[in-house]
């Protein structure tokens, strides 16, 4: 406001662009409305999904009882939704405060991520009305991979709403109850950082007990590893992603953002480096190495994947890519799509159970998973042309290009 | 502040990636846990292919023992029709043919008749795999129960079972796993398993697994052509007939497939003809996914010790920088 700026108050301001600022406006535009005619279109599918059993909706099948709306909808979607586990990783466990204004917009799309990850399982589990088993003394089996995952994204989602909450107690005014949680965030950072580590790599773990109908090229003891190093990549790379289509889509200028999302450029390199010695060496020291060329389809998929991982590491390696964010984008639209396939690799493609059975995704099928995801997208929009999300912008308002 | 590979490397690995590194590449031996073995009284079947002549009374008398609704595949709408287990299915009897099928139990130019159904695994993938408890293994007898009040549907069973057994039901909406119980329900009456009750042959043969143990040594010594006796529903009926002995091929189905199975197979043909995965390790998967689980989370130690270090980090990395100033 003042139109002089004392030198002491250079910083101060500085700082000030980094505080998250809700972008207003108004919510009805062409792309919520198809948004939300897309959310429609899932839901009378759905509502055929338990009316009929899922047989009416979907393609899965006794041969491959999982299709998409476990594979995307949970194993995939969560798996973007790291955004906010890789941002507080490097924002508040590496201690890298510089990246403090990109962890709320990620943290916002962990939380839908999230949230509509584990309401989407409801969807798909044929005995949905008995879900809650699955956390009940009596019934839960600790020795499932598959209680670890639900335990551990369950208490993650509560995790996440905490940590997000903030933003809500911010825009409420409820500063007193802001200051007090804060006092004790820390607590559920670090908990915010163990739960999504634990399931993430549990995601993976999922395979072991499936054995020999995972194909050698993916089924491995390393894969909790493998699943981890890719949804942290995922993570940082969703992050470069959502910076990119924020600045396009509500026209803000990423001067500020642009340093930090070179740095996580890099880092997507360092972890995709060492993801991919881990993998390719296993499948040395497992004498599988010939199964690379010799598997048909899944040889070509498999190197697909390969080239997917290995091309962020090349266009990263270049300092100058680095600082533009064309070459960002390419890098981490590379990761995401290598990240992508190889969960759908790991669990439909490599996944053989015996001859006669196939699976691909039906229409109304995909249609709901498009469905969850548009819900997802309307959600965020929502959230932050109403919260406090993205950071503040130094000339206000500069959406008017 | 520059954040360089090897700072991060280090946070990282003071961090998530090391609990699943350490665990994963060194799981610590007082964690790892062996196959499960078969439970001291076991019970199972004994399905001898070349006894089997392919009538499927084991199948019908299966479907009416359980209550299972009938199912047409071949669209005549005369008979049941199952072409493989299904979610109205617990039983099939499928046939192997070759050539001109001139020969029984031959592979070459012939035929052969295997009975698919549970397997009752001693160390099974559908129970380590199910979340709930809905697949157990619990009882003296070893067999692999199902209890759809606990189950979830998430058909994690299904995936994981190495011989595509249990299935669900995709056509309605209050979907179960169908999958044979070994009949306990007939076994808590006294009674043995239907499919057993009713084989003219004796090709499925119910008992102890002991006792099917020995069987299956006493029919593996039998000379090819020579006429020797074979009993019906369980070994020690006393209800026999008499037939030449079969020429059997060296493996015995389920001996120690992902660590051995309560209901095994004997045939004259290569199982691998049958469509049954036959490169199953002895090491039971279910013993695999399990010693990684108990190495990572075994008693919560590491996950505690990490969230420790972690929340650590986190209070020193929020000194500096709060969410607000
Ligand atoms: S055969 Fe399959 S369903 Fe039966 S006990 Fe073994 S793993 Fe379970
Ligand atoms: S479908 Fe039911 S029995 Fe099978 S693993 Fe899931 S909860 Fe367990
Ligand atoms: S034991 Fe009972 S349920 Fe199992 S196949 Fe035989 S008749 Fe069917």
């Amino acid at each position: 406001m003042s139109e002089v700026i004392l030198p002491s108050e250079v910083a101060k301001r500085q700082h000030h662009h980094h505080k998250p600022a809700a972008i207003g406006g108004g919510l009805i535009s062409p792309m919520t409305v198809v948004l939300g005619a897309l959310v429609a279109v899932a839901f009378f599918f759905l509502g055929q999904r338990f009316i009929y059993g899922l047989g009416a909706v979907t393609n899965v099948n006794n041969g491959y009882p999982w299709g998409i709306w476990v594979v995307w909808d949970v194993v995939i979607a969560t798996g973007f939704a790291c955004g906010g586990y890789a941002m507080a990783l490097v924002t508040y466990i590496l201690n890298k405060g510089e990246y403090h204004p990109l962890v709320r917009p990620a943290l916002t799309a962990s939380l839908f991520g999230y949230s509509l990850g584990g309401a989407s399982v409801l969807i798909d589990l044929g005995r949905y009305w008995n879900f809650w088993h699955i956390l009940w003394p009596g019934y839960a089996h600790v020795d499932s991979v598959m209680f670890e995952v639900a335990a551990c994204i369950s208490l993650y989602i509560i995790v996440l709403w905490i940590e997000f909450s903030p933003a809500f107690l911010e825009h409420l005014g409820l500063k007193d109850a802001k200051r007090k949680l804060s006092k004790v965030m820390f607590f559920f950072i670090g908990l915010g950082v163990l739960l999504p580590s634990m399931h993430q790599s549990s995601l993976g773990s999922l395979l072991v007990v499936m054995g020999a109908q995972v194909h050698p090229l993916w089924q491995t003891m390393l894969l909790p590893l493998l699943f981890l190093l890719t949804a942290a990549c995922m993570g940082f790379a969703v992050v470069i992603l959502e910076a990119t289509l924020a600045a396009v889509g509500f026209g803000r200028d990423l001067d500020h953002e642009l340093p930090m999302l070179s740095k996580i450029g890099k880092i997507i390199a360092g972890v995709l480096t060492v993801y991919l010695v881990l993998r390719l060496g296993d499948i040395v020291v497992r004498g599988q190495l010939g199964a690379i060329f010799t598997s048909g389809f899944k040889s070509v998929m498999f190197l697909i994947e390969m080239a997917l991982f290995a091309a962020p590491i090349v266009l990263m390696a270049k300092a100058a890519n680095r600082k533009r964010l064309s070459k960002l984008f390419a890098a981490a639209g590379s990761m995401l799509t290598g990240a992508v396939l190889y969960r759908i690799d790991a669990f439909l493609v490599a996944y053989d159970t015996g001859p006669g059975w196939n699976y691909f995704p039906s229409v109304p099928e995909m249609m709901v998973t498009i469905g969850i995801i548009a819900l997802e997208v309307l959600a965020y929009i929502v959230f932050v042309k109403k919260f406090p999300i993205l950071p503040g912008q130094p000339h206000q308002p500069s959406n008017g290009r | 502040m520059t954040i360089n590979r090897r700072d991060f490397l280090r946070g990282a690995a003071s961090g998530s990636a090391a609990v699943a590194a350490c665990a994963t590449l060194a799981p610590s031996r007082a964690e790892a846990r062996g196959n499960l073995p078969i439970p001291e009284n076991a019970v199972g079947l004994l399905y001898d292919s070349t006894l089997c002549i392919g009538c499927k009374a084991c199948m019908s008398a299966c479907k009416e023992a359980n209550d299972l609704p009938l199912e047409d595949n071949v669209g005549e709408g005369l008979w049941d029709t199952p072409l493989e287990l299904s979610g109205k299915t617990y039983t099939v009897i499928k046939i192997y043919q070759h050539g001109t099928m001139e020969h029984k139990d031959k592979a070459e130019n012939g035929f052969a008749h295997i009975k698919r159904q549970c397997l009752h695994c001693a160390d099974p993938s559908c129970v380590s795999a199910c979340p709930v408890s809905a697949m157990t293994k619990d009882g003296p007898l070893g067999i692999v129960e199902y209890n759809k009040d606990a189950c979830i549907g998430c058909r994690y069973c299904v995936a994981a079972c190495p011989f595509g057994v249990p299935q669900f039901q995709y056509d309605t909406p209050f979907p179960e796993i169908a999958k044979c119980q070994l009949c306990k329900h007939r076994l808590d009456d006294g009674k043995i398993p239907a499919c057993a009750e009713v084989c003219p042959t004796g090709a499925t043969l119910f008992g102890s697994y002991a006792a099917l143990d020995e069987e299956i040594t006493r029919r593996k010594a039998m000379t090819p052509g020579e006429a020797a006796l074979f009993p019906r529903r369980t070994v020690d009926s006393g209800d026999v007939h008499e037939k030449a002995a079969p020429e059997y091929i060296d493996d015995v189905y389920g001996d120690t497939e992902v660590g051995g199975t309560q209901v095994r197979y004997l045939s004259g043909v290569p199982f691998d003809k049958f469509g049954l995965p036959t490169d199953l390790p002895e090491r039971s998967f279910a013993s695999k996914s399990e010693t990684l689980q108990h190495s990572l989370y075994g008693g919560l130690a590491a996950p505690v010790v990490v969230l420790a270090g972690l929340v650590a980090a986190a209070w020193r990395g929020s000194k500096n920088h709060h969410d607000d100033e």
